[in-house]
Formats: C-alpha cells, sequence, structure tokens
C-alpha cells in the first residue's frame, strides 16, 4: 500500500509541475466544438494558444451548431462548444451537458454575398425576391437560416430561394463557384471567402444579429484547458483575432 | 442450281482450302479427324467466319454475314433458345425474315407434325430428350426454307441407342429436303447412312471424295481406311508382289506395277502359335499389341513386318492365349488383298 | 438427412446478420410510434417522399438506356483500351459522392465547362433543379448497372446469337430477342441495385442539386435536414424511407429473379 501511495504522488508530483519550457499549466489536449462560421478564426485562436501554451493541444470540430449540439447530447467527447445561436446552446444546457453559464463572446450580422464582379447586379434585400436570379439561402433550422428569416419577415420580402443548404459553408460555395447571384451569409463568411466573393451591406441587417454564446462542457475530459481556452477566447486577444475575422464585439 | 464454294480460310498455324459443288437435294457429307477443319468449313459457308466465295446459281453469297445468308444450320449442341417455347423457337427465323407472327406459327406447327412433335409445341427446351431437341433443331432450320442446310455433328450428342433410332429419321427428312446439304461429322456411320457423297477432309485439305461405297472399298489416307477398319499400306508393286513403304512384301494375286495402295480387310487375317503350313503365300511373325472386344469378334492390334489387324472369333482368343506381347503368327491369303493405283 | 452446417461459418455468419439487422431494429424500436400518424402524412414527408420516387426512377430510366449499350460495349466489342474504359466506369462508385457532385458542378455547373454553354445557348440551368437530381443520382448509380449487365453478357454463350445470326436475325434484333432475355436476371440485378442507391443517394445531390422542398429534397435530405432540429421527425422519415425500400426490393425480386 504503501509503495502505490508513492507511486501515486510521484505521478501527481509529475503532473503538477510546470512544462520544461516554462509558461503555464495547461497541457493535454483541448477538444472544442465550434460552428461552421467561426472556423478560420478559431483556427487561428487555436494556434496563438498553442503557442502560449506548449503542452496543450487544440483539436477542432467544425460542423452546423444544431448537429453539433446532438452530438454533445448523445456523449461525444468535447472540452468546449461555442454555438452560433443561443438556441443551440440552450439545446445542450437542457440536457445538463452544460453546466456553466454560457457567455457570448462574439456576434455576427448578416451579409449579402455575390460572386466576384456581382454577375446578378444585385444591389439590396429587395433582388432576393426576384425568380430569374439564383439565389442560396441556409436552411431555416439552422442558425443563419434563423436570422434570415427574421431579416426578410421585417423587411416584409418573400425570398425565391433556389436552394436552402444545410450550413453556411456550403452556402458559401456556391457563390463562390458562382452558381448562385446571392446568398445572405454572415460577414464573417464573406470576409473569409476572400477574393471570390463580394460582400454587401444591407439597413436591414441589424434587425437579426446573432449572439454566439461559448461554455466549457459538464464532463469535460480536460477541465483546466476547457476553461481556460473559454477565457482565451474572451480575453482582448481573442476578442483581436474575432474582430479581425468581421465578428462584432459582445 | 448447283451451290458452288471455294472456301479459304488462314488461322494460327492452320489453313483451310476446301472446293465444294453441291447440288440440290445431295447429301454431301464433310467426314474428317480431329482439327481437320470441318466446323470451321462450315462456319465459313454460314457466314459466321470469313474466307471464301460462295455462289449459288446467279447470287454471290461473298460478304455476307450469316444473317443474310438462305442457310438454315442445326448445331451440335442443337442451341435452342431456352426462354422461348419449342414452336417459338421453330418459328423464330420465319420472324425474324418479316412473317408475321400467325403465319410463322403456323408454318412453325406443320414442321413440328412433320417430326413428330406436335404435342411439344408448347413445351420449353429444357424439358425436351436429346433426340427431341434434335428434331426441334432440325424443324428450326429447316422452317425458312433455305437453299443451304448445314449440320454440325447433329447426332454426337446422343447416346447410342438414341443415335441409331434418330440417324434413319433425320435420313428421311434429308431425303426430302430440296435444297444442298452439307452434313459435318466425324462417325463414319452417319456419313455412310446419310451421306450421298463423301469428302474426306484431312489438315484442311480434301484427300479424297466419292460415294460411299467408293470411299470404304478404296481409301486413299490412313484415316480412311481405320475409319472404315481396314489394313492399309502403300507399296510398289512389280508383278505379283508388292514391297510395303512400311516394311514387308507381300504376294498379291492380280498383278500390278508402280506405286500402290493396298487393302484388305482384318476379317481376312488369320493368326496361328506357330508358322502354319499349306498355300498362304504371306506369313509373318508379329507380336500383339492390343486387343479390342467386340460383340462377336475380337479385333487384334498386331506389330511386325507389317503391322497389321486381324479380326477373330472369341473362341480362337481364348484358344490362342492372346495377350499383349504374345508373339503369333500372320497368315493372309494373296486373294483377299486388294491394289489400286496411288 | 439433415444437412449439417458448420459452426465455423454460422457463428460469422449470424456475427454479420446481426450488424445489419440490429441498427434498422433499433430505428423501429426508437421510433416515436405516437406521434408516427401525424408526421407520415404531413405535407413534408408526402413530397419528399414522391420526388425520391421519381427521381429513383427516372435515373434508373436514365442508367439502363445509357448503361446497357455500355455494357454491350465494354463486353463483346473489339474497342483497343476496353480495360482502361471499364476501370474508369467503375470510378463513380469509389469516389466520395461528395467529390461526385463537385465534379459535376464544375462541368455541368453555370460556370462549368460544359454548363455554361449550355446556360447561354439553350438557357438550360441544371443545378438547383429536379432534372439536376436524376443527374446526380444516375452518376453515382450508373456503375452497378454498367457492371452487373456487363458481367452477364461475358458469362452469356455467344453461340446462341450466332444462331440467331443463321436464321436471319439482324443484329439488334438477335440483342433483343436472343440476348437480352439470356442476361435479364443480371440487368434485373443491376437495376435493382441501381434504383436502390439513387434512392439514396445525398452527397452529390445536395452539393449539384442543391435542397429544396418539393424540387430538390428527396428523403435523405429531409432525414439529414430534419436531424438538424427534430431527432423525432428524423427518425420516422427514415422509417418511411426503410419501409417503402423494403417494399420495393422484395417485390422486385420474387417477381423477376425466380422467371
Amino acid at each position: 500500500m504503501r509503495k502505490v501511495l508513492a507511486v501515486a504522488a510521484l505521478l501527481l508530483a509529475g503532473c503538477a509541475s510546470p512544462a520544461p519550457t516554462g509558461g503555464t499549466g495547461i497541457s493535454g489536449q483541448v477538444t472544442v466544438f465550434a460552428a461552421a462560421s467561426l472556423t478560420e478564426s478559431f483556427r487561428e485562436l487555436g494556434a496563438e494558444f498553442e503557442a502560449a501554451n506548449p503542452a496543450a493541444m487544440v483539436t477542432f470540430n467544425f460542423a452546423g451548431s444544431s448537429a453539433l449540439a446532438q452530438q454533445i447530447n448523445q456523449g461525444a467527447p468535447a472540452d468546449v462548444f461555442a454555438s452560433a445561436a443561443p438556441a443551440n446552446m440552450k439545446q445542450v444546457t437542457d440536457t445538463g451537458a452544460v453546466t456553466a453559464a454560457p457567455v457570448t463572446f462574439a456576434r455576427n450580422t448578416l451579409q449579402i454575398a455575390v460572386p466576384k464582379g456581382n454577375p446578378g447586379k444585385v444591389t439590396g434585400l429587395a433582388d432576393f425576391a426576384k425568380a430569374d436570379l439564383k439565389i442560396a439561402l441556409c436552411a431555416e433550422q439552422v442558425p443563419c437560416g434563423a436570422a434570415a428569416k427574421k431579416v426578410f419577415e421585417a423587411a416584409k420580402i418573400t425570398p425565391a430561394p433556389d436552394t436552402l443548404e444545410q450550413d453556411v459553408k456550403a452556402v458559401l460555395t456556391k457563390v463562390s463557384l458562382g452558381e448562385v447571384d446571392a446568398a445572405l451569409v454572415y460577414r464573417t463568411d464573406v470576409h473569409a471567402a476572400g477574393d471570390k466573393v463580394e460582400g454587401e451591406d444591407f439597413a436591414e441587417a441589424s434587425g437579426a444579429v446573432n449572439d454566439y454564446p461559448v461554455a466549457p462542457l459538464a464532463k469535460a475530459p480536460n477541465p483546466a484547458a476547457a476553461k481556460a481556452f473559454v477565457d482565451y477566447v474572451r480575453s482582448a486577444k481573442g476578442r483581436k483575432v474575432l474582430s479581425e475575422a468581421g465578428f462584432a464585439a459582445p | 442450281m448447283t451451290l458452288h464454294a471455294d472456301l479459304r480460310v488462314q488461322r494460327a498455324g492452320f489453313s483451310l482450302h476446301l472446293d465444294l459443288a453441291l447440288e440440290p437435294g445431295e447429301v454431301v457429307a464433310l467426314l474428317g479427324p480431329n482439327g481437320a477443319g470441318k466446323t470451321t468449313a462450315l462456319r465459313a459457308l454460314a457466314g459466321l467466319l470469313p474466307g471464301g466465295r460462295v455462289r449459288s446459281g446467279e447470287s454471290d453469297w461473298d460478304g455476307l454475314p450469316a444473317e443474310k445468308r438462305p442457310i438454315g444450320v442445326v448445331f451440335q449442341d442443337y442451341l435452342l433458345f431456352a426462354h422461348l417455347t419449342a414452336l417459338d423457337n421453330v418459328a423464330f427465323g420465319l420472324r425474324a425474315r418479316g412473317t408475321r407472327r400467325t403465319e410463322a406459327n403456323a408454318v412453325a406447327r406443320r414442321w413440328l407434325d412433320r417430326v413428330g412433335l406436335a404435342d411439344l409445341a408448347r413445351a420449353r427446351p429444357r424439358t425436351l430428350s436429346g433426340g427431341q431437341a434434335q428434331r426441334v433443331a432440325l424443324a428450326r432450320a429447316l422452317a425458312t426454307s433455305p437453299e443451304l442446310l448445314l449440320l454440325d455433328e447433329p447426332l454426337a450428342a446422343l447416346d447410342v441407342s438414341t443415335r441409331l433410332r434418330v440417324r434413319s429419321e433425320l435420313g428421311r427428312h434429308l431425303a426430302d429436303y430440296p435444297g444442298h446439304t452439307l452434313l459435318v461429322t466425324h462417325d463414319p456411320l452417319d456419313a455412310m447412312v446419310l451421306a450421298d457423297r463423301i469428302v474426306i477432309l484431312e489438315d484442311g485439305r480434301v484427300v479424297q471424295q466419292g460415294t460411299p461405297r467408293d470411299v470404304v472399298r478404296q481409301p486413299r489416307t490412313d484415316y480412311v481406311a481405320h475409319l472404315v477398319g481396314l489394313n492399309f499400306y502403300r507399296g510398289v508393286a512389280s508383278g505379283t508382289e508388292v514391297r510395303l513403304g512400311e516394311g514387308g512384301t507381300l504376294t498379291i494375286a492380280e498383278p500390278a506395277e508402280g506405286p500402290v495402295h493396298v487393302v484388305f480387310p482384318p476379317s481376312a487375317v488369320s493368326l496361328f502359335p506357330s508358322k502354319p503350313a499349306g498355300s498362304p503365300r504371306n506369313t509373318w511373325q508379329a507380336v500383339v499389341s492390343g486387343v479390342e472386344q467386340h460383340a462377336h469378334t475380337t479385333r487384334v492390334d498386331l506389330d511386325g513386318s507389317p503391322a497389321v489387324l486381324a479380326d477373330i472369333t472369341t473362341a480362337t482368343m481364348a484358344e490362342l492365349r492372346l495377350q499383349p506381347g504374345t508373339t503369333l503368327w500372320v497368315s493372309l491369303k494373296a486373294t483377299e488383298i486388294h491394289t489400286y493405283p496411288r | 438427412m439433415r444437412s449439417r452446417l458448420p459452426v465455423v461459418l454460422v457463428l460469422p455468419a449470424v456475427v454479420g446478420l446481426a450488424f445489419l439487422l440490429v441498427p434498422l431494429a433499433g430505428l423501429l424500436i426508437r421510433a416515436p410510434w405516437a406521434t408516427l400518424p401525424a408526421q407520415l402524412f404531413s405535407e413534408e414527408v408526402g413530397q419528399a417522399l414522391r420526388l425520391s420516387l421519381v427521381c429513383a426512377s427516372l435515373a434508373t430510366v436514365v442508367c439502363l438506356v445509357l448503361g446497357v449499350p455500355l455494357a454491350w460495349l465494354l463486353a463483346r466489342s473489339d474497342l483497343p483500351g476496353r480495360g482502361l474504359l471499364r476501370a474508369l466506369v467503375t470510378v463513380p462508385l469509389v469516389l466520395p459522392p461528395v467529390v461526385g457532385g463537385v465534379a459535376l458542378l464544375l462541368v455541368l455547373g453555370r460556370r462549368g465547362l460544359i454548363g455554361e454553354h449550355l446556360d447561354q445557348w439553350f438557357g438550360i440551368s441544371l443545378p438547383f433543379t429536379t432534372a439536376g437530381v436524376v443527374l446526380a443520382e444516375a452518376f453515382v448509380a450508373m456503375p452497378f448497372l454498367v457492371i452487373s449487365v456487363e458481367g452477364a453478357l461475358r458469362a452469356a454463350d455467344p453461340r446462341y446469337e450466332e444462331a440467331a445470326a443463321t436464321l436471319g436475325a439482324s443484329r439488334w434484333l438477335t440483342f433483343r430477342r436472343v440476348t437480352l432475355p439470356s442476361i435479364m436476371p443480371g440487368v434485373v440485378a443491376g437495376t435493382v441495385l441501381c434504383w436502390a442507391r439513387a434512392l439514396g443517394e445525398f452527397g452529390a445531390t445536395i452539393t449539384f442539386a442543391g435542397n429544396f422542398p418539393g424540387r430538390t429534397t428527396t428523403m435523405p435530405l429531409a432525414v439529414y435536414l430534419a436531424l438538424e432540429s427534430d431527432p423525432d421527425a428524423a427518425i420516422v422519415l427514415s422509417i418511411v424511407l426503410l419501409f417503402v425500400s423494403v417494399a420495393v426490393l422484395a417485390g422486385l425480386r420474387d417477381r423477376w429473379i425466380s422467371a
């Protein structure tokens, strides 16, 4: 028994001691489930986090927020969940997968996306009702689709979409390939798509702003690192990365 | 209207060179060992293989594919269409050439009646016996009233007892058929019974042709002789002596000169345990190399100068206690030997 | 005499069977039987089901019309490079369906190699249309048909075709009345596989044809989208698709393959 205690003590000591290269005590793998629209920004955040915590390794799972919420509820192992809408975060707090209070860390507004050169000559939201233009929207069940629905209702415009995609990245792909003349996506998506896509602001966008909440999971395998990552996202450095990507501050 | 065919087919390691002239109503049998080119000749005539000129009266069949030639073929395995009834099979050729269904079916029914299978019109090929399938195949080939009927080993797939019966029936149908017929077979009995004329094919070349009687009595090659069961040699005759190519000398009754074929039946050969005395001029020693038992006779294969086939009774066989390796004396009467110029 | 089944074979066979059947049983057990009737007869389900069945059937027709001659070409002609062609024909089988969808977009999309001209000259645009769904499904399903039919053709005895020729049948007539009937089991098997594959296609369809109820939302797409918001609805849709597929496949097998 004493031998076991001795070995256990040694192991614990090893865990508690700081990494040889210095830095914080955060180590191990951190699994982050994040909405698809956070892909580029979070990847950068992850790299910065790893630089600041050399013993830590961040892995991501980017997908539609609703799909992620389902996976978490089914027991997928994750440390952090960053959702594109409060509704999806509610899905996991309802089941108790998240017990900490979620915090809004960014806000995203919609923007009209058109292929480079604006071949469809789209100028505003009203063009979305034109039947002769090819339009792509997110499906209602997805956060960006819900936001789009709110915006159209408020503007009293009935859109005529040709396709309702299941996540915002799929919509963006259709725009960059030039398959559609216009789409409603997040400002951050337009930013991420680079040259192939041009963005147009529209007045009604302020009517539907998406709040992005983030929270560590109750059954996180690495709770210390989970909390550290959430803190990092909310820190000044995190906000900088997010705003460069086009997110608005919370 | 005579049908002329000059068949020339070139294949890897084999070439066929065959000229045929078929008279209407005549049955010509193409007989030969395996690999002789009989089936190749049949396929070339049918248009399934390119190779040669075929002329029938005024029309030229050169370059015509099989479906444009006025032919009917009975294949060795009959090749009846399994998903069609016997009636539909027989009517197939007529309908393929544009005849309306009711008329084609009527003609097919008449043909099935002629071959004695009227009550099997609705049967599927897989339910037919070998003999029945062969008759349906024949009816199918004849239903379109072709100018040329080709039969590829038509009895080969049948067992021996069925073959006897079917052969004679086939003979009757062929006799009724007014067109040209070419029958390909390796069975000499088929040729003898069914054909008006036999053409012997070996290695892609004709080696003999004539009526069955002529061919049997005067075979020109080992194959033919063996086929019809004869002892056959090549030799050089001077007077009543013939020096045989493979060794040995025979005395013959009728004098001859120069290169000759020498022929005598196995039944003319007598065997003795020791050298016989008496009139036979031809006696020599030989060693038994094989014994073939038939119903009433035994055929003995002997090695010697020359090698010879002898037919003896079963009693004699027991008496002489023949087995391979036994040494015997062979005796043969000069009058039984038949020679003809080569 | 009782046939003895060796344990060595029976055990893995049973495991295999369980592997295939237990997930299906799971669907049935977890189904929300209470809400089933309401979901079943809803507009969306009816629409998606109808669209799925129509598109899968049309895609199968396209595959038959193009695939059977292609199979004949691969099996019976003397074309040089047949081996390469055969390998290329099976590419959609191993290609991830989404990749297939992307490829279709690049060729037949509005800015695609061919699609661009179709749009400019004829005003025909295939993405986001029902025709696009049929096309995407045909693309992924055709190899099944071609391989099945080609195999049957190669196994068929060419001597029967010769027999038909000697009876005066043209090549087309021979194909129709002699070859085709003899390879029918292979054709049926290929058609069934093709239809089933087309019915279940998701990746290529959603990439190339997109998603719009009544026009391009097939059952697999409806299931995927329902999963986002209403898992119960997703289960119901899955069960509907399962039953319809099983019914059609079972019905077809009995009628044709036993003949």
